[in-house]
C-alpha cells in the first residue's frame, strides 16, 4: 500500500505541484525590498561606521593625544603625532586614519578615555580615489562637527550597557 | 512591384529576407524582455522587487544590459582556440534563430511552410549541443570542459524521450507539417488527450534548454558558469540571447504541438488576425512556467538527471506511444496521410 501511495505521488507530481503553489502564493506577498537610496534600514546605536573626532560643548577638542587608540588598533591604521600647545596642554598635531586599512572593529573608541574618537552611524562615505580615504585630523574633526547630535545620542543610548 | 516580389528569384529572395526581419526583430525584443520578465518573476517569488530603477518599472533594463555588453572587451584566453572559441557563440545564436523559419505564428504565417517542419525543428535543436561542446572544448579550461560534457549527455538523453512524445503527436495528426499539426487541434488541444506526454514534453524542454532545475551544464555553485565561463562581452551576450531564444522556441513548440498554436481557446470565434496574439499569449504562459519552475526547484544532481531521463521518461513515453498507437488503431482513428 505504501508502495502504491508513493508511486502515485511521484507520478502525479504532487510534491512538485505543492512546491509550485507555494512559490505562486509567495509571488503576491508584500515585498521586503528596501528602496535603498530613498529608504534605509534601522541602524543599531552600536553600529560601527565612519570615524569622527568629537569636541566638548565649548569647542575644545576632546583628544588628549594619549595614543591608546593608536596602540590598540589591530590594523595599525591610526597615526598620531603630539606636542604641547602654546597654553601648555597636550594636543595632537597629526591624527590620521587610513580608512582603507581600518577593519571597523571599534577598539579605538573602546580604548578612548575621553570619548574623543568614535565610530558614527555613517556608512556612505565611498570615494572615487583611494587618497580620499586617507583621513586627516581636519576631516575627522569636520565629521565630528557634522554628526555630533547623532554621536551624542548614540553614546547615551549605549551607556547603560558599558 | 508585387509582381516583382512574387514572380522573380531576386524578388523571392528579398521577400524572404523581409519576412525574416519581420520575425527576428520582434523575436529579439521578446528575448530582451524575457530576461526582464525572468528577473521580475524570480524577484516577486522571492519577495523582492526585481529591476525597477532604469526607466518606468525598470523597463529599460534590457537595453542598459545590452549597451553594457556591447561596450565591454571580448577577452580570448591565451590557451583557447580563437576560431572555434568565437565560432561557438555564433553557432548557438544562429541555430536559435534559424529554427524560427518553420514556426507558424498564424495560419500559413511561416517563412518556410515545409512538410517536415517537426523533423527540421528536431534536427536544429539537436545541433544546438554543438555550440556548447565547441565552446567547452575551445575554452581549454576545466570548468567549461566539464560543463560541455554534462550538457552533451543531458541534451542527448532528453531528446530521445522528446522524440517519442513528438511521435505521439504525429500519430494523432498524420503529418509532420507544423501548420497541419495546429489545424488538427481545432476540436481539442492535444494537451488534454495526451496530458502525460504534455508534462513529459515540458520537463524535457527544460532539460533541452539547460534551464533550472536541469541547469547542471551551467551549475553556478559547482562549475562556476559551465561552458560559457571564459566568455565575456558580446560573445557571452550571444550565448545568453541564444539560450533565451531557445527558451522561446521551445515554448512555441509546446504551444504548437499541445496548446493549439494560434487557435483561440474553447473555440471562441475571433478574427484571423488575432492568431498571433493567441500564439504569443500561450507562449507567455509556457514561459511563465519556465520561470516558475526555476524559482521553485533546486538543481538536479547529475545521476538523478540521467536516471530520470533514461529510466523514467524513456520507458514511460515509449509505453504511452504504444498505447496511443493501439488506441488509434483499435478505434480506427488513425488519420490518413494526405
Amino acid at each position: 500500500m505504501t508502495f502504491l501511495d508513493r508511486t502515485a505521488r511521484s507520478f502525479l507530481l504532487s510534491e512538485l505541484l505543492s512546491g509550485m503553489s507555494l512559490t505562486f502564493r509567495y509571488m503576491f506577498r508584500p515585498k521586503v525590498t528596501l528602496n535603498y537610496p530613498y529608504e534605509k534600514g534601522p541602524i543599531s546605536p552600536r553600529f560601527k561606521g565612519e570615524h569622527a573626532l568629537r569636541r566638548y560643548p565649548n569647542g575644545e577638542e576632546r583628544c588628549i593625544a594619549c595614543k591608546l587608540c593608536e596602540a590598540v588598533c589591530p590594523a595599525q591604521a591610526i597615526t598620531i603625532e603630539a606636542e604641547p600647545r602654546d597654553d601648555g596642554s597636550r594636543r595632537t598635531t597629526r591624527y590620521d586614519i587610513d580608512m582603507t586599512k581600518c577593519i571597523y572593529c571599534g577598539l579605538c573608541e573602546e580604548a578612548c578615555p575621553v570619548d574623543a574618537i568614535v565610530e558614527g552611524p555613517n556608512f556612505e562615505f565611498a570615494t572615487e580615489t583611494r587618497e580620499e580615504l586617507l583621513y586627516d585630523k581636519d576631516k575627522l574633526l569636520a565629521n565630528g562637527d557634522r554628526w555630533e547630535p547623532e554621536l551624542a545620542r548614540r553614546l547615551e543610548l549605549d551607556a547603560p550597557y558599558r | 512591384m508585387i509582381d516583382f516580389l512574387f514572380n522573380t528569384t531576386l524578388g523571392f529572395f528579398i521577400l524572404t529576407l523581409l519576412k525574416a526581419f519581420a520575425l527576428l526583430v520582434p523575436l529579439l525584443m521578446c528575448v530582451a524582455y524575457l530576461t526582464y520578465a525572468e528577473r521580475k518573476v524570480l524577484g516577486a517569488m522571492q519577495m523582492r522587487k526585481g529591476p525597477n530603477v532604469v526607466g518606468p518599472f525598470g523597463l529599460f533594463q534590457p537595453f542598459a544590459d545590452a549597451i553594457k555588453m556591447l561596450m565591454k572587451e571580448t577577452i580570448i584566453p591565451s590557451g583557447a582556440n580563437p576560431v572555434l572559441f568565437l565560432l561557438a557563440p555564433m553557432l548557438t545564436f544562429g541555430l536559435a534563430m534559424i529554427a524560427w523559419a518553420v514556426i507558424p505564428v498564424n495560419d500559413g504565417w511561416a517563412i518556410a511552410d515545409i512538410n517536415v517542419g517537426v523533423l527540421y525543428l528536431f534536427a536544429i535543436s539537436s545541433l544546438g549541443v554543438y555550440g556548447v561542446i565547441i565552446s567547452g572544448w575551445a575554452s581549454n579550461s576545466k570548468y567549461p570542459f566539464l560543463g560541455a560534457l554534462r550538457s552533451a549527455a543531458q541534451m542527448v538523453s532528453y531528446e530521445v524521450s522528446m522524440g517519442f512524445v513528438m511521435v505521439c503527436v504525429l500519430l494523432c495528426v498524420g503529418s509532420l507539417n507544423l501548420n497541419k499539426i495546429v489545424m488538427a487541434q481545432q476540436t481539442i488541444w492535444f494537451c488534454i488527450p495526451l496530458f502525460p506526454m504534455f508534462v513529459i514534453f515540458f520537463i524535457s524542454t527544460l532539460a533541452e534548454t539547460n534551464r533550472a532545475p536541469f541547469d547542471i551544464p551551467e551549475g553556478e555553485s559547482e562549475i562556476v558558469a559551465g561552458f560559457f565561463l571564459e566568455y565575456s562581452a558580446m560573445a557571452f551576450a550571444l550565448f545568453f540571447l541564444g539560450e533565451y531564444a531557445n527558451m522561446i522556441l521551445m515554448a512555441s513548440m509546446t504551444t504548437i504541438l499541445f496548446l493549439g498554436g494560434w487557435l483561440p481557446p474553447f473555440g471562441i470565434p475571433t478574427p484571423s488576425w488575432m492568431g498571433p496574439i493567441w500564439f504569443i499569449l500561450k507562449d507567455c504562459v509556457v514561459l511563465f512556467f519556465f520561470l516558475w519552475t526555476r524559482a521553485t526547484f533546486p538543481r538536479y544532481r547529475y545521476d538523478q538527471l540521467m536516471r530520470l531521463g533514461w529510466k523514467v521518461f524513456l520507458p514511460f513515453s515509449l509505453f504511452y506511444l504504444v498505447l496511443v498507437a493501439g488506441v488509434l488503431l483499435a478505434f480506427g482513428w488513425l488519420p490518413h496521410a494526405a
